[in-house]
């Protein structure tokens, strides 16, 4: 049996529905499941119409691809057109349009050598065996994905690896949570959905400064339909007793502390940056990572002296307004017309956890207007 | 991009695990996990076992929602 079946128990979701049915009577309530995979999870089983009309789910930033900003995707091709170089990517970034409509997929078949991998460690492989190369890794992602990133550059160091890098995107959530309370447009949030796999390498007291500071509830949840239920009940329990403190639902996987051993190869290879800028969310202090000093020579900024491209979003694009929670993806004029999965017009809707690629796949049939 | 899948442990050696997702075995490294056991369950991102799912609290956690379930308010 997969172990995740215990937790897409009809009758579970069903039970708690009834649950949050019950205890959500007196007022509305609105909460922010931050990451992409929650968002997935909620329109994929159909948990908004399990959820009383009271409670509102507003979709967050937890997109890694999505809140990449257009220029760092831009750099990224600019690399892989370089003679020599093979850029090792995950696959979610492959379609992404960048400016000009480019994407790594079309540079690839424009002759980039473009590698999809789906770990580090293969990337850092394609650099073992193809010595007259530069492999560099195209690094993107929360915290989750942090460490093995740091653990494939340990490696590289241990072998004495001379041609292998890292162009390096990784960012931060808490950050991310504390530029959605503070941007001037931010929806009213009574609570949010925390991040469960984040907080695997993390520890889930890593959001205790952020609920304390903004006096909102924080319940750190897993993936499955019945996890995001709990979190929604324990969620509207929390704002009913007027608490607002981290909450831990994932406990069976996600510690309170972080993983020491992804912490420490974290901070031997990476330094958090000043600042680095989020679609939709502008420039956020203390928000991203950049390789440490120690490891200067895998750093591809550093390595090729990349230049920094600062681009703007495709003009029809509502993403930014959409990981902000402000503009809902069937509110976009180009939504489901020029931007569809197949012809993304932005990350939003070709990214596996975007908002718009959600409602797109699940959502339409609530909101399509049937024809006159 | 940032989810993890739940896998059984089937063997551990030197800084690797084989790990089994529903029949598909997959050979993913233990460097952030090191004290993996065969047996454990544990989740597996991006070739990493990244952490155990502990089969106690799952079980307490599964009670704990069928209770929040049945609370029928008369």
């Amino acid at each position: 049996m997969n172990p995740s079946e215990p937790f897409r128990d009809p009758e579970l979701a069903r039970g708690l529905a009834r649950a949050i049915a019950r205890e959500a009577r007196a007022r509305d309530y609105a909460f922010m499941e931050f990451c992409g995979g929650h968002t997935h999870a909620i329109s994929r089983h159909g948990l908004e119409d399990l959820l009383p009309a009271s409670v509102r789910m507003i979709h967050g930033p937890g997109c890694p691809v999505c809140v990449l900003p257009i220029g760092r995707l831009d750099m990224a091709i600019a690399l892989a057109q370089r003679p020599g170089v093979i850029l090792a990517s995950y696959g979610d970034m492959l379609r992404v349009p960048g400016s000009g409509g480019r994407s790594l997929l079309k540079a690839k078949a424009e002759g980039a050598d473009v590698r999809m991998i789906y770990s580090p460690l293969q990337a850092m492989a394609l650099a073992e065996k193809n010595p007259n190369r530069e492999v560099v890794f195209f690094a993107v992602g929360f915290e989750t994905t942090t460490p093995p990133t740091a653990a494939a550059m340990m490696e590289a160091r241990a072998k004495g690896l001379e041609n292998f890098s890292v162009f390096c995107n990784h960012v931060l959530t808490p950050a991310a949570i504390r530029a959605i309370m503070e941007t001037g447009d931010a929806p009213h949030l009574d609570g949010f959905v925390g991040p469960g796999h984040v907080s695997t390498m993390i520890g889930a007291e890593a959001y205790a400064p952020a609920a304390e500071a903004y006096r909102k509830p924080i319940v750190i949840a897993g993936f499955e339909p019945v996890d995001v239920l709990d979190a929604v009940l324990r969620l509207v329990r929390q704002v009913n007793a007027q608490e607002a403190r981290v909450e831990n639902a994932y406990s069976r996987a996600a510690p309170s502390a972080a993983n020491a051993r992804a912490a420490q190869i974290t901070a031997e290879t990476m330094r958090v940056r000043d600042r680095f800028g989020w679609r939709g969310l502008g420039e956020i202090a203390h928000s991203a990572l950049t390789i440490s000093d120690a490891f200067a020579d895998m750093d591809a900024e550093i390595r090729f002296a990349l230049e920094p491209i600062d681009a703007a979003d495709h003009k029809a694009c509502a993403c930014g307004a959409v990981l902000r929670g402000v503009t809902r993806p069937q509110e976009c004029k180009v939504f489901a017309g020029a931007c569809t999965p197949e012809t993304p017009l932005g990350a939003c809707m070709v990214s596996p956890e975007g908002a718009c690629a959600a409602h797109y796949l699940y959502g339409r049939f609530r909101t399509k207007v049937p024809a006159a | 991009m940032c989810l993890a899948v739940p896998a059984q442990i089937v063997s551990v050696s030197e800084g690797e695990a084989v790990a089994d997702l529903d029949g598909v075995r997959l050979v993913v490294s233990t460097a952030l996990l090191p004290d993996l056991a065969p047996g454990d369950l544990a989740l597996i991102h991006v070739g990493f076992a990244l952490a155990r799912i502990d089969a106690a609290e799952q079980a307490l956690a599964l009670e704990a929602l069928r209770a929040a379930g049945a609370d029928d308010a008369a």
